[in-house]
């Protein structure tokens, strides 16, 4: 039997502009297994970043159930809603979301707090993870002194703070270069594979699709389909880039 | 790494901990607060300042010593005038308006800040207690440096009324004479200013930081100024 990790039924999702109600998640219904790589695609207003909202605890659906490890995410109090994003869940965003007034170390030690992680631990940790992707010599600078890459980089490090089982990304290559890009995707999946952490990640990259097992193609707030990774073929060119 | 376990709940940061993320904030975002903390400044400047004139007036005028501004003689007849309540009223008024911006725009351009700590396990109740502890540290420091300017300021145009008669009869403590308006001293004003200066700080901040902390992550994210 397959260990489902996330799970959403008929996950609806509306948002009111005045008069206008727009429906960005039409009844969504997906499951996602352990240790799975998953891609949400989509054009822009597809609704897979509200999905990943949705499946992130980062908002509420209008209609419609998400459960994690098999817990109904609506039954949970606020302070569960808070212990869940910051143990179960990293999140990677697209503008990273990085607090400047923080160093790189000081980012990724912040969700440590939270978790009532001793000072000392806390930054031997920062310290390790921020090695792990790269940043071992610039782990006391200002994202703002950061290259949009490294501060990715640091993002992934400030998710991976806890040991979370799922990593969340919302379009972490949108704003990098190619090789950038790439660089990072292998990071990601590097950590799929080594830690077995499940990542779901909405996308519009296509090389994200080399690295996925599954792809869910959302269109117009439903599931268009789901493919395997061995029911696709991906052709990506190497293109060059500098940041 | 796997949790199968039920979700817990998550816990409450020791008060030291907000306090000392507070000051690290205040402390790396010092330019900006400067800026937040002069409009605090400002305000109380100006209240102190109206305040303690209408008080050193009082005060040299009960003693006898006559001033230099005529319409300051009329008041002697009156206790404290008409003019000087509304004066009084306005800087208030001023103040009250002019730190709630301040604060107001301090916090509402930091919605994405409150959003990211959220989807880092931060509680409601953390966010607002981080924003009421950096608001009152600058509203105190704003509201007594703004303090000593208002009352200082008021003594060099006292000095310039009633010459050096002013320090004999300066009124730093409160009074209650027998035919004239009581007072309340110069001490207790500034007190009073600071005072006053961290409550509109920390009110003024608490409504936005409160209704950022009460918004899913996602939306406090998506928030432009």
């Amino acid at each position: 039997m397959p260990d489902i990790v996330v799970k959403t039924e008929d996950v609806v999702k509306e948002y009111r502009m005045g008069s206008n109600v727009l429906r960005a998640l039409d009844g969504i219904n997906i499951e996602i297994e352990r240790g799975e790589y998953i891609s949400l695609m989509g054009p822009s207003g597809s609704g897979k970043s509200t999905l990943f909202n949705m499946i992130g605890a980062l908002d509420r659906p209008t209609e419609g159930q998400v459960y994690i490890d098999g817990q109904n995410m609506s039954n949970l109090s606020q302070r569960q809603i808070a212990a869940f994003r910051c143990h179960r869940v990293g999140y990677i965003f697209q503008s990273y979301n990085l607090l400047n007034v923080r160093t790189a170390h000081g980012n990724v030690t912040l969700p440590m707090i939270f978790a009532g992680i001793p000072d000392k631990q806390r930054n031997e940790k920062a310290e390790k993870l921020l090695d792990k992707v790269g940043l071992g010599d610039r782990m006391y600078h200002l994202p703002d002194e950061l290259s949009g890459g490294q501060r990715q980089r640091v993002a992934i490090a400030r998710a991976l703070a806890n040991d979370p089982s799922i990593i969340l990304a919302d379009e972490p290559t949108a704003n990098l270069d190619t090789i950038t890009g790439r660089e990072i995707i292998d990071l990601i999946k590097q950590l799929n594979i080594e830690q077995g952490v499940t990542v779901i990640s909405a996308t519009h990259d296509l090389k994200m699709l080399d690295v996925s097992d599954r792809i869910v193609d959302i269109r117009d707030g439903l599931v268009e389909r789901i493919r395997n990774r061995d029911e696709i073929e991906i052709e990506i060119g190497e293109v060059g880039g500098h940041e | 790494m796997d949790q199968h376990k039920r979700i817990e709940e998550q816990i409450d940061l020791p008060f030291l901990e907000s306090l000392r993320i507070s000051f690290q904030s205040l402390k790396i975002r010092f330019g900006r607060s400067i800026i937040t903390t002069a409009g605090i400044t400002l305000g109380i400047a100006f209240l102190v300042s109206v305040w303690t004139n209408n008080e050193i007036d009082l005060a040299l005028q009960e003693s006898g010593r006559s001033s230099t501004i005529a319409t300051l003689e009329e008041a002697s007849e009156q206790g404290i005038s008409t003019k000087d309540i509304w004066l009084i009223i306005m800087s208030l008024i001023v103040c009250v308006v002019g730190i709630a911006n301040s604060m107001l725009m301090a916090v509402t351009e930091r919605f994405r800040e409150i959003g990211t700590m959220k989807c880092l396990g931060a509680l409601d109740g953390f966010v607002v207690r981080l924003f009421l502890l950096e608001s009152g540290f600058q509203g105190f420091a704003g509201a007594l440096i703004g303090a000593l300017i208002g009352a200082l300021g008021s003594v060099a145009l006292g000095l310039k009324n009633y010459g050096l008669d002013l320090f004999f009869y300066f009124p730093l403590l409160p009074a209650t004479p027998e035919d004239a308006p009581m007072r309340i001293g110069v001490l207790l004003l500034i007190l009073f200013g600071c005072i006053l200066g961290m409550i509109l700080a920390v009110i003024g901040s608490s409504f936005p930081a409160w209704r950022a902390a009460k918004l899913p992550p996602a939306e406090a994210m998506r928030t432009e100024v």
